[in-house]
Parts: C-alpha cells; sequence; structure tokens
C-alpha cells in the first residue's frame, strides 16, 4: 500500500517522476548518505569491515534481483558469477596489468557475457528450466574455478592486488569501505532508473505475464537475456569488490552456498524491490556474524553441548528462511511500508 | 575393453540409484508441483538412520530396513504438514527457497546427531564376494542395487498404472481442482507424494550407502538427480528411471574415458550438468517430458 503525502499535488509529468517525493525524503536520504560516508570515522574497524562486506552484498544482491525479482528468472548461480569476476579482474590487474578502474568493468562485461552464454536456454525455456540451467551453470563454473589453473590459481587460490590511484592503495579497511559503499550507492541509484526505464519496465510485463508482454511487442529472448547479462555484470562488479576486499580469491567461496545466500538475501529483503534488496543484504550478511557471537557464547556456557551448537547454526539459518517464507512471504520491504504507512496515518489508520 | 565395461556396469548401477531419487523427485514435481531442493538430503537421512539401526542398535538388517522406511514415512510427512502446506499457492521461487531451507536444516540435524566422519555398515547388507559376469567380476552389491533399484522402479509404474491409489495421483498432478471436484483428497495425495519420494529416497540412500560409505556428501546427489530428471523430462516417471541410469552410464563413461585420454581430474561431479546444459539447448522437455505449445 502507497501513501501519498497530504497536499503532494503532482502537477507535472518531471513532479510524477521523483524518486525522492517530499523534501522530508530528501533530507532523511541525504543524512543517511552523509551518515554512510562518515560512519567509519567513528567506528571500529570490525564494523567498517562488515558494513564494506553488506555493501559487497547489496551489490550482488541488486544484480540477482534484476534477474530474478524483475524479470522472474529465478537464477541459481549468482555466487559463481561473483567468482568469474573476481577471477576475471584479478587477471585483468595482474597478468594484463590494467588499473582496478578499468579491470573491474572489463570484468563485469566479461561475467555479463559468460551469464549470456548461461542465459542462452531462456530462448526456449522458462522458469524451472532455467532455473535448473543456472544451477548447472554454478557447478560447472565451480569446477572451471579448481581447473582452470593459469587464471584462477587452482585449488590454492590467487591473489587480488588492491585498486590504486596515483600512489595510494586502496588497502585499509576504510579506503575500501568508502570504495565500496560509493559503488553500491551507484548500483542502487542505476537500479532504481533502470526498473522504471523502457527496459525496466519490459523486465517486469515479462515477468508478470510474458504471454501479454510478446504480445506488446516486446521481445521475450532479447529482455531475458539482457537481464541475465545485467544481474551477471553486478555480480562481476561484486566480485571484484570482493577480490579487492579480501585480497586473495579461492574457489571456495563462490559454491552453490552463496548463490542460495543471495536468492535468500533477496527472498527475505523481498522480490523486485531495490530496497528489499538493500534490507536482504544487511539481514543476510549480519545473519551469520550474529549466530556466530550467539552459538560461540551458548558453547561457552554450555561446552558439552557446544559441537551440537555449532552445527545448528547451518540450520538455523535454514529454519530463519523458512519461517520467513511461511510468515512474511513479500519481504522486508513490504514490512516496511506497512510500518511507514502506519505512522503516516497515526493515529487514524482508517 | 573390459575397463569399459565395468564403467559400464557401474554407471548403471550409480544410474539405477539416480533413477529412483529422480522417481522420488519426479512424483513431488508432478502431483504437487514442488521443486524438492532436499531430495538428497531425504536420502541421506534414510541412510544414516540405517546405519544408526545396523550398527549402533545392532537390529538385524531386514528389520532395521524396515524401521528406515517407516521412520522416512513419519519425516516426509511432517515435512509435507509443516513446511510444504503453508506454501500451497505461493510463487514457484518461494517453494524452491523454502526446500532449500529445508535442506540446510536437514543437513545440520543429520550433523548434529551423527557428526560428520564417513560411516560404514557393519554388517554389510550384501555379502562382499565378488562374481563374476561375463568374465567380468562384479560385486555383489552393484548386483543387488541395480536389481532391487530395477524392481522398485517396475513396482512403481505397476502402483501409478492400476491402484486407485496411483491413478489418483496422476489425476491430481494433471490438475488439483479437477482432482478435488471428482471427490479426490488431494491434501492426501500431495501427503502420500511425499512419502513414496522420501521411501524411495531412503532405499537409493542405503543402497549408495553399502556402495560408497555414508557421509555427508550425500545430500549432493539430490542436485545430481536434476540431470537425470531434466533428460527424461521433468514430469515423466518412466523418464524419470531412464533418464536416470543414462545419466549415470553417462556420467561414468566420460569420467574414465576423459581421465584416461587427456588427464583430467573430478569430471564425474560436472559431466552431469554440461549434459544437463546441452539437453536444454537441445530437447528441452526431455525425452518424455510433456510439450508445453503455446501460440500468441
Amino acid at each position: 500500500m502507497s501513501v501519498a503525502h497530504c497536499g503532494d499535488f503532482r502537477q507535472s509529468y518531471k513532479d510524477d517522476m521523483k524518486v525522492l517525493e517530499t523534501r522530508f525524503v530528501r533530507v532523511s536520504v541525504g543524512a543517511f548518505l552523509v551518515l554512510l560516508y562518515v560512519f567509519p570515522l567513528f567506528m571500529s574497524n570490525y564494523a567498517t569491515s562488515t558494513m564494506t562486506t553488506i555493501g559487497i552484498a547489496v551489490i550482488g544482491a541488486l544484480g540477482i534481483n534484476i534477474v530474478t525479482g524483475f524479470t522472474g528468472q529465478i537464477s541459481l548461480g549468482q555466487g559463481a558469477f561473483m567468482g568469474v569476476g573476481a577471477f576475471a579482474c584479478s587477471y585483468f590487474m595482474r597478468i594484463l596489468h590494467m588499473p582496478f578502474w578499468i579491470a573491474m568493468p572489463a570484468a563485469g562485461l566479461t561475467t555479463a557475457a559468460v551469464g549470456m552464454v548461461f542465459g542462452l536456454p531462456s530462448a526456449r525455456l522458462k522458469g524451472l528450466y532455467l532455473a535448473i540451467a543456472t544451477l548447472a551453470a554454478q557447478f560447472i563454473l565451480q569446477y572451471l574455478f579448481i581447473h582452470m589453473e593459469a587464471v584462477t590459481g587452482g585449488s590454492n587460490g590467487i591473489p587480488s592486488p588492491p585498486p590504486e590511484i596515483g600512489s595510494f592503495a586502496f588497502d585499509g579497511d576504510r579506503s575500501k569501505y568508502y570504495l565500496t559503499i560509493t559503488i553500491a550507492v551507484l548500483a542502487v541509484l542505476f537500479t532504481t532508473n533502470l526498473v522504471r526505464s523502457r527496459d525496466g519496465r519490459a523486465f517486469i510485463a515479462v515477468r508478470d505475464h510474458y504471454l501479454s508482454a510478446e504480445i506488446m511487442g516486446i521481445h521475450l529472448f532479447k529482455y531475458r537475456l539482457l537481464s541475465f547479462a545485467v544481474s551477471a555484470f553486478y555480480a562481476g562488479v561484486a566480485g571484484s569488490l570482493w577480490g579487492m576486499y579480501t585480497g586473495y580469491i579461492s574457489a571456495e567461496h563462490f559454491t552453490i552456498a552463496e548463490s542460495i545466500n543471495y536468492l535468500a538475501m533477496i527472498i527475505i529483503g523481498g522480490l523486485g524491490s531495490v530496497l528489499g534488496s538493500i534490507f536482504g543484504a544487511i539481514f543476510m550478511t549480519l545473519l551469520p556474524q550474529a549466530l556466530t557471537v550467539g552459538t560461540g557464547a551458548l558453547a561457552q556456557t554450555f561446552p558439552k553441548i557446544g559441537f551440537l551448537i555449532m552445527s545448528f547454526k547451518d540450520g538455523v539459518f535454514g529454519l530463519i528462511v523458512i519461517l520467513f517464507l511461511i510468515f512474511e512471504p513479500d519481504g522486508l520491504a513490504h514490512r516496511w511500508r506497512q510500518i511507514k504507512a502506519y505512522w503516516k496515518l497515526f493515529p487514524f489508520s482508517y | 575393453m573390459e575397463f569399459y565395461i565395468q564403467l559400464v556396469i557401474s554407471g548403471l548401477v550409480l544410474g539405477s540409484i539416480y533413477a529412483l531419487v529422480a522417481l522420488g523427485f519426479a512424483i513431488i514435481f508432478k502431483s504437487t508441483s514442488v521443486v524438492n531442493f532436499a531430495q538428497g538430503e531425504l536420502l541421506m537421512f534414510g541412510a544414516y538412520y540405517c546405519f544408526s539401526m545396523v550398527v549402533q542398535y545392532k537390529i538385524p538388517w531386514f528389520w532395521a530396513f524396515l524401521l528406515t522406511l517407516v521412520f522416512s514415512i513419519v519425516l516426509a510427512l511432517l515435512v509435507e504438514r509443516l513446511v510444504l502446506r503453508p506454501m500451497i499457492g505461493e510463487p514457484v521461487i518461494s517453494i524452491i527457497m523454502v526446500t532449500i531451507g529445508l535442506s540446510s536444516v536437514l543437513r545440520s540435524i543429520v550433523t548434529a546427531v551423527w557428526g560428520t566422519q564417513i560411516q560404514v555398515y557393519e554388517p554389510p547388507l550384501f555379502p562382499e564376494t565378488a562374481v563374476n559376469l561375463m568374465g567380468i567380476p562384479t560385486s555383489q552389491v552393484y548386483l543387488w542395487s541395480f536389481g532391487l533399484a530395477a524392481v522398485l522402479l517396475g513396482l512403481f509404474g505397476l502402483f501409478f498404472k492400476f491402484s486407485k491409489a496411483g491413478v489418483a495421483m496422476r489425476a491430481t498432478a494433471f490438475s488439483n481442482q479437477v482432482a478435488l471436484s471428482m471427490g479426490i483428497p488431494v491434501k492426501n495425495i500431495f501427503a502420500l507424494a511425499w512419502c513414496i519420494a522420501a521411501v524411495v529416497s531412503a532405499i537409493g540412500g542405503v543402497l549408495i550407502g553399502s556402495i560408497n560409505g555414508i557421509n555427508i556428501q550425500l545430500g549432493h546427489f539430490g542436485l545430481k538427480v536434476f540431470p537425470a530428471v531434466i533428460l527424461g523430462g521433468l514430469d515423466s516417471i518412466l523418464g524419470a528411471a531412464v533418464g536416470g541410469i543414462i545419466v549415470g552410464v553417462l556420467e561414468n563413461l566420460s569420467d574414465g574415458v576423459l581421465k584416461s585420454a587427456f588427464g583430467l581430474q573430478g569430471i564425474k561431479e560436472v559431466a552431469p550438468f554440461v549434459f544437463l546444459v546441452l539437453i536444454l539447448m537441445v530437447k528441452p522437455y526431455g525425452l518424455f517430458g510433456k510439450k508445453e505449445i503455446e501460440r500468441v
């Protein structure tokens, strides 16, 4: 439910197209951005570094939300696509001696190309079959990560050099944070505008009813492939940033578990919602950390069943996903809208 | 030559177990249109439970096996009632995700109860002496597994063709609404589908466990079943059986051939998925699947 503000008359198309509708929203978003940038000055390195992983997750989640949430093609390969981006970026920087600023978009484009290859079955298939095709992509790419040793270093992994401007290298927690968060903000901005554009509306039409979309002149194959490409591009960028963040890339990180993690992010956050991708990324990044702290504390209090508790960590993750799907199927973004609507109308909610 | 025949034989055995698990998958998909990503975990649970009965409680094999089947049914009923039933009518992606969540819950329960070490059935289910099959020594486990899987597949074929419950399941698969209006208790059919799937998976788990030993990696079996069901056609029960066997043989052969010819390692893990992509590009609805024809 969307509730317009009292007195918010939209008198021109320009008014109607505003992303931030009222002054209050503009001020609060601006304040939030300022907060994002001054945040590391007051926080510990640990918090800053956690925020960096959240930023990377936001980019990845936006990507998978474009293909799954907006276009309705379930993707189970986002983790592997991130791996492609990370390895490609590292390869471009180490072997071809590109600076990071060229290597990262190039890695994104490489990943987009790989994503399009695995999106090809969408010429004839939809829904479930595509989900399984992306599952295959995940396993095939995982195999390549381990066996293409020239590019990926095999099971040992490979270093990822830090980006540099002149003599300044992005190798501290704070500089990594600023780089990541800037790209994440740009990604959010781009996605918000993408889904309002002609292409974005075509994506949504394909999701909502592909037959009607085709009748209205939307080329299904083109837009499905495009959504795969855009999504993989995001994954490639997120992967490059992940490489920068860890400084060392190993195939172990880009497993099916990572792909499932991203899928869980957008389901918990809200499918087809930019805000949902952000909420989901925050939730799914903080959840394992909270679980680690929680299970660690419990294991210390009850050392005898410590092993039991540790092994339940994975299970709790699954349980939370199940509970969310049963009790909050529209995700956190929906709940957020409801809370907002409640306060907007308070105390007369009718 | 003998090398290749052995590859084919072990491929057939592996394939017949794939076929069993794929059968379970196809039954669930056909009657409830749920894509079950937790199929491999059902298999693992069955294998571990049987291990508990046989090794830890020293129950004779026959009773242990029966208890495993009963346990699988209970597990399936619980899962269906608590997790899947609230999801009826939700979009495909939520249902996929809920089964993924389920798989991680089941896996963590297995780790908590049985640990992560590789376990073996002691005493073994089948005698360990090899028999001579057309001049090629073959272990009895292989023969039994293949035979048992073939018999089960045949039995389920007859069940769907002739028994009342089987016909009701096919009707439900065709259309939930029509089945309801014909007085078929669709909810019970859903529960039955899950029970059958859990039982065949548990049997598959015990068989594969007595060949390779049981460990937490058994869960991956559930994902490797996708190539089999896609090759056979996602909604075809015969297709699941045929697809499973073909994929098993192809997987083993390509692994053996590529290893001896090019020295490539670990092809086994990835070969089924390469087939999968090829099938999807060439013949997306599989060998026996129902083609969806839409015209605009």
